[in-house]
């Protein structure tokens, strides 16, 4: 017993600790990052964001999930019950899995696996997934159309990621994040190296989390909100939230390939005092901004526009700084036994 | 029965079942659904024994991107679930006859793995390599040929799709988005201060 | 050059650059809105909001039910019925106004011989349930005791222009 105490049981609890000790505060800085943008968009327009609900409207986002979660969960007639609640499910918990790999620290990281990039560009290559099913077991035309849509747009731009990802994983050697970040530590931060592919990145990652100007799939204009046009109460609550997180997972991606993880900007006192996994925060809070920036000032995208960008000006670029590094690192790096 | 045994059996248990119920289930989107899932748990079984990164590149692959058009497809149809399953006991014979094939040469390659032992240890150890360096040392040293023409015949199917679908036609209005954002006020705009009642 | 300057502005992103740097450029501009709920905006002495019957000062309703106002109604959205009261003057008997008809264009106001149907400067009456819109005579006249100082004030400082 005490055996399988100590092979088992003990690990499992730790590991269940540590899953927890990531999603709680996740959650939390979800809940925090709609305000955040609430509150960022109204100064940038002037205006003054919730205000009512505590200080400040602080406690706003609980007064929403509140709302969310007392409110009656509809399940149209014609929907393919299972696949519909599915779908928000598979979207919420691809937007927590991913965080497993993240390393918020040097060693501080749930599982520091040697193709940690791959698994995250599975995760959100999968993401699509709960969309789609949400769009075709929605059985409506708004919410299939949504769905449709963006499909196809996150199929696009994958690519663009993959190919930036590539040239980041040619100049680090590694697959595994954390080497990732060490090798930024000895070579230099790479949005200074690969400047050109952190704002592809950062581009492509909107498409990616169907975040302004790419919100195609739920373009009210035109779809109605598209793919969750019929979803109410909690599952919408999930999907609200998983979008959310994805924001902050692929800023969390973004800090970690091109701004240095958990490393201070520069190798002196008063920054390395401050302690790694707070850099990392703060740089995952300056991509958020970004995210959140863009929204406020970038009109939607037409769809035929968006696939324009994505196919003939992303893909292009990013495919020919892949051949670029590559060639720089053939010449001027030795090349790996 | 230790963990790793444990997981194993789920893994392949729920692969199984769920390529089984690819070929029954009714509707086809819950077909592609299990495929998915199935997809899935190969992955799983791969990152048990320790092949990781052809785990994930079956995710990305299939699951991301194959498996988004097959479903993409699926849904677009209008099928008629019941007399497609009409059919189903006239391809039986058909079908059994391709499954035994299959069955007969996996057994085969099963077998003859079994039997040469020293051919799988020309592999590079994993020991202190992982096994994407490991992939990659003999996909572009050993078999280079091989993967560039697999990369080739990839070109030519994605030339010949668009050669099938591009057809040019004339009197089309495109947008050029670089000449739109290029345009200065001064090459289009005039301002005119027009008299009342004379017109411009 | 004008070559090269084009394709600058295009490598450079100059578009989005100056896009985003009005937005940031904003964020930082005082506020136009209001706090609302606890900041409110100036009102004008001829607002029209929640309707409100006054009564003289030494307590004597002012309605003498001549139902002019309900006349000159174009929503027909007030109601009045009447009968002489014990002291032998006309007094209402009933003055009902659908608060959910009403399009406060303020005709009764301006058709009142002697002030006594008003739209006060209250502007903050939701309720829950249409039944609640559906003011009666107490309603209104316990309007007219609430907001009879601001009303007073307005009337007079309109006065001039009427």
């Amino acid at each position: 017993m005490a055996e399988l105490f100590a092979s088992t049981i003990w690990p499992v609890t730790v590991l269940v600790f540590q899953i927890l000790l990531i999603v709680v505060p996740l959650l939390f800085a979800v809940a925090y990052l709609t305000y955040a943008e609430r509150k960022v968009i109204a100064a940038m327009q002037l205006r003054q964001g919730p205000m009512v609900v505590g200080p400040y409207g602080l406690l706003q986002p609980l007064a929403d999930g509140l709302k969310l979660f007392v409110k009656e969960t509809v399940i149209p007639t014609g929907a393919n019950k299972v696949v519909f609640l599915l779908a928000p499910m598979i979207t919420f918990i691809l937007a927590l899995i991913g965080w497993a790999v993240i390393p918020f620290g040097d060693g501080l990281v749930l599982a520091d696996i040697n193709v940690g990039v791959l698994y995250l560009f599975a995760v959100s290559s999968l993401g699509v997934y709960g969309i789609i099913m949400a769009g075709w077991a929605s059985n409506s035309r708004y919410a299939f159309l949504g769905a449709l849509r963006s499909s196809a747009q996150m199929v696009s731009y994958e690519i663009a990621i993959g190919l930036i990802i590539i040239s980041v994983l040619i100049s680090a050697e590694s697959l595994n994040l954390s080497e990732i970040v060490r090798a930024q530590g000895e070579q230099g931060w790479y949005v200074f190296w690969h400047f050109p592919m952190f704002v592809i990145f950062l581009v492509s990652i909107l498409a990616e989390t169907n975040r302004h100007p790419f919100d195609l799939p739920e373009d009210e204009s035109s779809l109605v909100t598209g793919y969750n046009v019929e979803y109410s109460s909690m599952t919408f609550a999930l999907f609200f939230l998983g979008e959310y997180a994805n924001m902050i997972l692929m800023s969390a991606i973004a800090s970690v390939l091109f701004l240095g993880g958990w490393l201070p900007p520069l190798q002196v006192w008063p920054l390395t005092w401050i302690p790694g996994p707070l850099w990392f925060i703060l740089k995952i809070c300056l991509v958020l901004f970004v995210f959140i920036w863009a929204r406020a000032t970038l009109p939607r995208y037409r769809y035929d526009q968006l696939m324009r960008l994505g196919w003939k000006v992303l893909l292009p670029l990013s495919l020919a700084w892949v051949v670029l590094t590559a060639g720089v690192v053939v010449a001027f790096r030795h090349l790996p036994a | 029965m230790s963990v790793e045994l444990f997981v194993f059996w789920m893994l392949a248990l729920v692969a199984v079942a769920s390529a089984v119920l690819v070929i029954s289930a009714k509707n086809p989107v819950h077909s592609v659904l299990f495929l998915i899932l199935c997809f899935f748990n190969a992955a799983g079984l791969f990152v048990l024994i320790g092949a990781e990164f052809l785990a994930m590149v079956l995710v990305v692959v299939y699951v991301g991107a194959v498996a988004v058009l097959f479903m993409f497809v699926v849904m677009m149809l209008d099928i008629n679930f019941v007399r497609l399953r009409e059919g189903f006991l006239n391809y039986l014979p058909i079908g059994g006859l391709v499954g035994l094939v299959l069955l007969a040469e996996l057994v085969l390659v099963g077998a003859s793995w079994a039997l040469k032992e020293p051919a799988i240890a020309a592999a590079p150890a994993t020991a202190e390599l992982d096994n994407t360096r490991a992939l990659g040392r003999v996909l572009y040293t050993e078999h280079f040929l091989v993967f560039q023409i697999a990369g080739f015949v990839l070109l030519v199917s994605i030339i010949g799709a668009i050669a099938l679908t591009l057809r040019e036609r004339v009197g089309v209005k495109r947008q050029d988005i670089a000449r739109q954002v290029h345009r200065r006020p001064a090459e289009t705009l005039v301002l005119e201060r027009v008299e009342p009642g004379k017109g411009v | 050059m004008l070559a090269l300057d084009k394709v600058a502005r295009t490598v450079l992103l100059q578009e989005l650059v100056k896009g985003f740097a009005m937005t940031l450029r904003y964020m930082f501009k005082p506020k136009v809105t209001l706090n609302y709920p606890y900041e409110k905006g100036p009102l004008s002495p001829r607002f029209r909001g929640e309707h409100a019957l006054r009564r003289y000062p030494n307590g004597e309703e002012r309605c003498i039910a001549c139902k002019l106002c309900e006349a000159i109604c174009p929503a027909q959205a007030i109601t009045i019925e009447s009968e002489p009261r014990a002291d032998g003057s006309r007094r209402t008997t009933r003055y009902d106004i659908d608060m959910t008809k009403c399009i406060y264009c303020g005709f009764c106001e301006e058709a009142c011989p002697v002030d006594a149907i008003v739209e006060g400067p209250n502007y903050e009456f939701a309720a829950e349930t249409r039944a609640e819109l559906i003011y009666t005579k107490e309603k209104l006249l316990a309007n007219g005791e609430r907001w009879e100082r601001e009303i007073a004030a307005n009337l007079e400082r309109d006065a001039p222009y009427r």
